[in-house]
Parts: C-alpha cells; sequence; structure tokens
C-alpha cells in the first residue's frame, strides 16, 4: 500500500491526541507512525501522520480527521515536495575491540556520539526513514542493545508554510 | 425570560444582580456600543446558529458577577433559549439543580438518564429544536452512553450536561467517576470536559452552535463538581472559538449544473431521499424538485415523512424490508440523485451489487458520507435545502434549454412493479390479530397531524410500511443504531415539545420491557402520550431470522408476554408482565385488545383519553413476519416479496 505522510495542525488543547488516535483505530486505519509537538503558535499543535492507505481509504482518513473539531488544517507531504526526518538513538555494543568501527559507522552515517562507557556507545542520528534503516543494518552485527525512534516529521519545501497568506492547499475538505 | 413558562408554573424570581444595561458582544465585535442595545434572543440565535425555542422573553440575560459557575451554567441555558431538560440528579450535577430550580427553564424528572437521552432526541425530531439531557457522573453519565450513540448515528441535535468529580479527583478513580469525555468521544459530534467556572457559557455556547449547525449530533459537555461551585463571572454572547469548524453549506454551482444536467438526460432517474432532508426543513422544496424532475421518490428509514405517502411519485421505503418497487427502481435506475442520504448498508444490500447501472449524484453536508459507501459521480458537499433550492433552478434552465427527459416508459415499468407487488400481509393462520392490521388501522385512526415513535424491530418496519406519512417530523425511529427501548422516551420528548399533537408510541413487547419506567415520569409530568405495544411474546425480529435461518430454533426468543398455555394444574394464563396492570401501576389507562373487531375501538377509546397516557396492549400473532425481505448481505435483485415469493421482473424489461 502506498505511504503517506499528513500534517494536520490541531488546537493545542487536552484530549486531541486521543481523538485523532481513536478515530483511526475506530474506522480501522493504520498509523505507522505519529510525532506531535508545538509550532510556532502556541494555540496550535502539528501532528505528523505517515499512513499506508489506497486512494478510497486515504480519502476517508482526511475526510473524518476533517471532522474532528479540534482539527483545523490538514496538508499532505509527499515525495520530493517535502523534508521528512526521523531522530534514532540507540546504544550499540562497544567493547574496545570494536568501538573504532562503531565510531567510523557513526561518521559514515553522520551521527553523533552522545554517550559513552566502557561497554557502549550511544548515538544520535536523524534521517530519513530508509537512511536510518541502513544505519541500523550496518549496527546490528555489532550488537544494539537498544534503541529509540521518533515519529517522522516534515514540512513541505519552499516558502510556502500550512497557515498564514499563500498558505499550502488543504487536503480536499469536499468530496 | 418569561413570566411563567409553558406549564403555567411561576418563573425565576428576577435575576438576584442588580439590573444593568446589558453589553452586546457579538463575537469579536470588541468593546459594547456606546448606546446598550439590549441583546435580542433573535440577535443571540443569529450569533450562533442556534435555533431558540419561540418564547417571547423580555428580561435579556444579563452580565452578572460573583455568581456560582452552576448559576452561570442555568443562565447560559436559559440565554440559548432551552425550553426543558430532561434528567435526574446526583451528586456531582447537584450544584446546577439548585439554579434550576429557580429557572423558567424546565426539568422533567425522568426514571432513567437513558430515558432523559431518548427524550431529548424525541423532541429534537419532532421540534428540530435542540434536545437537552442532564445527569450526573460515573453511572448517571454512562446511562447516557446509548442515547448519544443513538443521536450520533441519525445525526439528532442533542447537548448532554454532564457533571464530573471535583476536578482534584479527577483520575483517581472517585466515588462515581467516569471518564465520560473518553467514554463518548466516537459518539458524540464533539465534547467538552469544563473545570474551569469561567468556560461555561462558551462552552454551553459552542456546544449548542455545534449541535445544531452543519450535520447535526450530540454534543456532551461534562463540567466538574468544583467549577459548578466556583465563583464566577457570566457575559452573553460569549465569544465562538472554533477554528476548526467550518461546515460547507452552500454547495458548489458548477457541481450543482453537471447534476442538473444528468438529471435531465437521465431515463430511469430515482430521487434518494433521506434524513438529511428533514434535518435541513427541505420537504417543500424537495416536492418542487420531485415535480419538476417527475422521478420517482424513494424515502429512507430515516426520511420517512419527507415526501407524502399519498404523492403518485412516491415508491415507498427501500432497504432491507423496502417496497418491491423502491428496491427495484434503485436497482434498474440509470442516475440516482441521493439527497441526505448515506448508503447505508440497510439500503444497498450487497453493496457491490447495488444500483449497477445507475450514475450517482450525491448530496450531503457531510463531505465524510460522499464516497464512504459507494462513488459518486457528482459529488455535492452542502445543505440540503440549498442544495435543493438550486438544483431546481438549474433544471429549470436545462428544461428551457429543451432538455426534458421523457420518462413514460420508466414510469409504466415502475406501476407495473408496485400494482403487482404491494405491500401486503397475511392473517395468522392461528387466528391470533395481524400486527400489521393494527398498525395500519392505528395509522388510519390517529391520522397523518398524530406523531409516531417506534422502537426496533419488526413493529418498527410495520409501522414505517403501514403508516401513511404525510408530513415532515411526524415518524421517529432509531434508524441507525437501531436502539430498542427508544419509543416510550422519544415519544414522551416528542409530547413535550409538541403538546398539541396526538403522539402515538408503537412498540414491541421487548422494547417495552427495556424502557416503560419513564410512563411514570408521563403520568406525573402530565405528558399522555399513548403506546400501542405490539405484543406478540416474543422478540419478534429475532425470532423471524430464527425461522428463516435457523431451522426455526427459537434460542432465548420467547418473552411469556403472551401467558402459558392453559394446563389443568394451571389453567389460567399468566402473562409476565401483564402490561395493562402494568400501565396502571405507571399511573396510566391499560387497555387490552385482541380480536380484530375490537380494534377500531380500542383506538378510538384510547384517543378520547387525554389527561393521562394510555398503554394498549395488542395481543398479537406470533408468526408474522416483515415482508418483503433481503436477506442480510444479500444483492437487492433478490428481494422477496413475500416468504418464497421471488418477483418476477421479465425479460426485456429495463
Amino acid at each position: 500500500m502506498p505511504r503517506h505522510t499528513f500534517s494536520v495542525l490541531v488546537e493545542n488543547k487536552s484530549g486531541v491526541l486521543a481523538r485523532v488516535s481513536a478515530l483511526f483505530s475506530r474506522r480501522g486505519f493504520n498509523i505507522e507512525s505519529l510525532a506531535v509537538g508545538p509550532t510556532e503558535n502556541p494555540d496550535l499543535s502539528r501532528m505528523t501522520i505517515v499512513a499506508d492507505a489506497e486512494a478510497a481509504p486515504l480519502e476517508q482518513i482526511t475526510k473524518q480527521l476533517n471532522k474532528l473539531i479540534e482539527v483545523i488544517k490538514i496538508v499532505e507531504l509527499d515525495g520530493d515536495a517535502a523534508v521528512q526526518r526521523e531522530l534514532l538513538l540507540v546504544k550499540v555494543r562497544a567493547p574496545m575491540t570494536d568501538r573504532s568501527q562503531v565510531l567510523q559507522t557513526a561518521e559514515l552515517f553522520r551521527a553523533r556520539v552522545i554517550d559513552v562507557n566502557t561497554d557502549t556507545v550511544t548515538l544520535e542520528a536523524t534521517g530519513t526513514p530508509d537512511k536510518l534503516q541502513a544505519l541500523l543494518a550496518v549496527l546490528a552485527p555489532l550488537g544494539i542493545k537498544e534503541m529509540a525512534q521518533s515519529g517522522t516529521v516534515a514540512l513541505a519545501r519552499g516558502p510556502r508554510a500550512m497557515s498564514g497568506a499563500g498558505s499550502l492547499r488543504p487536503v480536499e475538505r469536499s468530496a | 425570560m418569561s413570566t411563567t413558562s409553558s406549564t403555567g408554573r411561576p418563573a425565576a424570581p428576577g435575576s438576584t444582580t442588580p439590573a444593568r444595561p446589558a453589553a452586546v458582544a457579538a463575537p469579536g465585535a470588541g468593546p459594547a456600543p456606546a448606546v446598550p442595545v439590549p441583546p435580542t434572543e433573535a440577535a443571540a440565535a443569529a450569533t450562533l446558529g442556534v435555533e431558540t425555542t419561540a418564547r417571547t422573553t423580555s428580561a435579556k440575560p444579563r452580565p452578572a458577577t460573583g455568581i456560582t459557575g452552576a448559576q452561570s451554567l442555568v443562565r447560559s441555558l436559559e440565554a440559548v433559549g432551552v425550553e426543558v431538560i430532561f434528567g435526574i440528579p446526583g451528586g456531582a450535577i447537584l450544584p446546577a439543580y439548585d439554579p434550576l430550580f429557580d429557572s423558567a427553564v424546565r426539568h422533567v424528572l425522568v426514571r432513567h438518564e437513558q430515558g432523559a437521552g431518548h427524550a431529548a432526541t424525541g423532541y429534537a425530531q419532532a421540534t428540530g429544536k435542540v434536545g437537552v439531557c442532564m445527569a450526573t457522573s460515573g453511572p448517571g453519565a454512562t446511562n447516557l452512553v446509548t442515547p448519544l450513540a443513538d443521536a450520533y448515528m441519525d445525526s439528532v441535535p442533542m447537548v448532554a450536561i454532564t457533571g464530573q468529580v471535583p476536578s482534584a479527583a479527577i483520575g483517581t478513580d472517585a466515588f462515581q467517576e467516569a471518564d465520560i469525555r473518553g467514554i463518548t468521544m466516537p459518539i458524540t459530534k464533539h465534547n467538552f470536559l469544563i473545570t474551569d467556572a469561567a468556560e461555561i457559557p462558551q462552552a454551553i455556547a459552542e456546544a449548542f452552535h455545534l449541535a445544531s449547525t452543519g450535520r447535526p449530533g450530540p454534543v456532551l459537555v461534562d463540567i466538574a463538581k468544583d467549577a459548578l461551585q466556583a465563583t464566577t463571572d457570566f457575559a452573553w454572547p460569549p465569544r465562538l472559538d472554533l477554528p476548526g469548524y467550518k461546515p460547507t453549506t452552500r454547495p458548489h454551482g458548477k457541481q450543482v449544473r453537471e447534476a442538473a444536467a444528468l438529471i435531465a438526460a437521465a431515463r430511469r432517474p430515482v430521487l434518494y431521499v433521506g434524513g438529511g432532508v428533514l434535518k435541513a426543513h427541505a420537504t417543500e422544496q424537495l416536492a418542487e424538485l420531485a415535480e419538476l424532475t417527475g422521478a420517482p421518490v424513494v424515502t429512507t428509514l430515516m426520511a420517512r415523512g419527507a415526501f407524502p405517502d399519498s404523492h403518485p411519485q412516491h415508491l415507498g421505503m427501500p432497504g432491507m424490508h423496502g417496497t418491491v418497487a423502491a428496491v427495484t427502481a434503485l436497482q434498474k435506475a440509470d442516475l440516482l440523485v441521493a439527497l441526505g442520504a448515506r448508503f447505508d448498508d440497510r439500503v444497498t444490500g450487497k453493496l457491490s451489487s447495488f444500483a449497477p447501472e445507475a450514475q450517482i449524484v450525491h448530496a450531503d453536508i457531510d463531505p465524510a458520507e460522499i464516497g464512504k459507501n459507494r462513488r459518486a459521480d457528482v459529488p455535492i458537499v452542502g445543505d440540503a435545502k440549498a442544495t435543493i433550492i438550486e438544483l431546481v433552478a438549474a433544471l429549470r434552465a436545462e428544461h428551457a434549454a429543451g432538455n426534458t427527459p421523457e420518462l413514460g416508459e420508466w414510469w409504466e415499468q415502475l406501476d407495473d412493479w408496485r400494482t403487482r407487488y404491494p405491500l401486503g400481509y397475511d392473517w395468522p393462520e392461528d387466528g391470533m390479530l395481524s400486527p400489521q392490521y393494527v398498525i395500519e388501522r392505528l395509522g388510519a385512526i390517529a391520522g397523518p397531524e398524530a406523531i409516531y415513535a417506534s422502537g426496533v424491530g419488526q413493529h418498527q418496519m410495520w409501522a414505517a410500511q403501514f403508516i401513511k406519512y404525510e408530513k415532515p417530523m411526524t415518524w421517529l425511529n432509531s434508524g441507525g443504531l437501531g436502539t430498542m427501548g427508544y419509543a416510550v422516551p422519544a415519544a414522551m420528548g416528542a409530547k413535550y415539545g409538541c403538546p398539541d399533537a396526538t403522539v402515538w408510541a408503537i412498540d414491541g413487547d421487548g422494547c417495552f420491557q427495556m424502557t416503560n419506567q419513564e410512563l411514570a415520569t408521563c403520568a406525573i409530568e402530565g405528558i399522555p402520550i399513548k403506546v400501542a405495544v405490539i405484543n406478540n411474546g416474543n422478540l419478534g425480529m429475532v425470532r423471524q431470522w430464527q425461522t428463516l435461518f435457523y431451522q426455526g430454533r427459537y434460542s432465548n426468543t420467547e418473552l411469556h408476554t403472551h401467558g402459558a398455555e392453559g394446563t389443568p394444574d394451571a389453567p389460567k394464563r399468566v402473562r409476565i408482565p401483564d402490561f395493562v396492570t402494568l400501565a396502571e401501576a405507571l399511573g396510566c389507562v391499560g387497555l387490552r385488545c385482541e380480536s380484530k373487531d375490537d380494534v377500531d375501538s380500542v383506538i378510538e377509546k384510547a384517543m378520547a383519553i387525554n389527561d393521562a397516557p394510555v398503554v394498549i396492549d395488542f395481543i398479537v400473532g406470533s408468526d408474522a413476519q416483515v415482508w418483503p425481505m433481503v436477506a442480510a448481505g444479500s444483492s437487492n435483485d433478490e428481494i422477496l416479496a413475500a416468504r418464497d415469493v421471488r418477483p418476477v421482473f421479465g425479460d426485456g424489461q429495463v
């Protein structure tokens, strides 16, 4: 199924995340990843939602999301028209014998070392999901002790934003 | 507020706050004008988009300082024009009941919160106004879940107000705590949890605005007890802050013209009319459109009464138990014009085989309904009334350009179907009363001016089939959720809202046992509804399916309301319960009818009683079935006109 990334501006009120996630589960849509955070406007939050769906269910997702009173605007951010990033923290087994290999890998993927001790190294990496997958594939043989990965966050390329003058076109509200 | 309420009860003694000029605070209007203009109820309504009740009021919502949150709540309810609240007090909501005691807003003390919710729905469906119910926290609130889900499925404008445990106790599993906002998220249009007294007027204004505009629906306002007790200020109207709520009401002109062009070119069009036409008060416009197109009209279960049954273009109800003519017209149509209808599975049958040759014009105020089940060729998002008005104008233009379709052949076909397969029924073989006959006579005697509220099941289908509806908002039922127990409380709410109308609840013996406690409310509050219990001794619709699909194995459907057969040891039939004595115990008049000869006279007797609720226990045959029928999951092409009777449509027919 094709993958879609939505940027959803919502009112910054309690319960909004519950409404959105409950809507996905109730209507039988799967969320691949979800990231929520503040925006330049303190009254609004931005949810970046990645979902796999065919065209018809996709239209239902966006229409049902639009019906939520606290959802302000939905924009689809896909392909080359948007930049997408995820954050990965990964704790890798790195005894002195393997350490240089871990550090070399980190360098190749432009990951940063953010914690070190005698047995492990913790790396921080950002990038597209594909890049982070590749990094993990290289680290896996060395021994990944633990990892934490964020959902995707995304912004449209170019000068336009989701709100304000000449803003991005919302996903069709009407049919 | 008015000096006397509609029941003559003295209204609230004047406001306790000093009289002062009322400030006009339209949303975003800035400071009050130099010359104070008392805001009128109409102005408040215009601001809020809320239809208020018609009471004439002199005193206007005046600002107040140093009042309680509860007083602010009651003032807000007065300001939006609430006429009546159906509810039950309890610990968390108790502060609100104190100022309510003095308010011109009437409160009807129901016997179960579910009754409050359905009464609010019945009131809303019969009057077009927002229905209001109130309950306390925990079990009070959870008892509203079913009516909220019901109102959500049938797009009924309703506001539910619940008390919540004090904000400091929220999340501690406090006594009578339930997360009713979380519980009702998927079954309300929107809901609020208010923990700050200052937010009460805005929440109430927003709740009524949301409930009554766009696609109507239920809105729940949960208010923590400490917010009701806190000291606060009140000003009206508050600013509505709903930046994400912009329902599209004006249809797109280009889409309307495309729809008109399709209608003008269609050879086999059908107007598929749903409940949205009633919600939009668009029945006059629908009649104009129907006559302009000359097309056949079908009205769904939610739209019975939106188009007169006596009209020659009306083919009746489509769907699982629709008429052969209505179901088949949709199947054979080349164009469906869906107006405020949502292609529900009970209408379409097996979706992939529904109306296979038809292009679809789908007009609905909710964009999410369009394309949800069936792809629309011409989608139109808008209010049904505005859409139909524009459609009529566009169609006149088509006609003026000479595009007037010839529907003679289509009508020959349709007339043939409805002549050969009219609605009908057989009398029970055991000589008992026919339930269809009872309902047919009830409709004939009570007439099209009466309001009919039904439960869910066989009697509901028969009431939809055999009563002739001529007027909008005279048929109330639970269509989407299918809530057994809807009839009695909904009839109560309808009767409260339309005191001059005769209101009949048509209920089954199963349904009636779910909510008949509200007859006590009706008797005490002076709400003289009439109830026809179509007592077949069983959960009839389930029994019908057991007969048809489970080899007559009647697992758990016998209710014993017919009583057991007499034996030498116990010769007397014992009905449990005996609905006549039950009715009397609840302060109603109880009547019973067991034979055809008595049907008219007992209905007339009930019609003559206007000072008390009346219950008639009609003892009808257990094996009567609802026909026509499309079995669940089957194609509408598989419709059976009666048991084992497949309609013959013939070769060469369209």
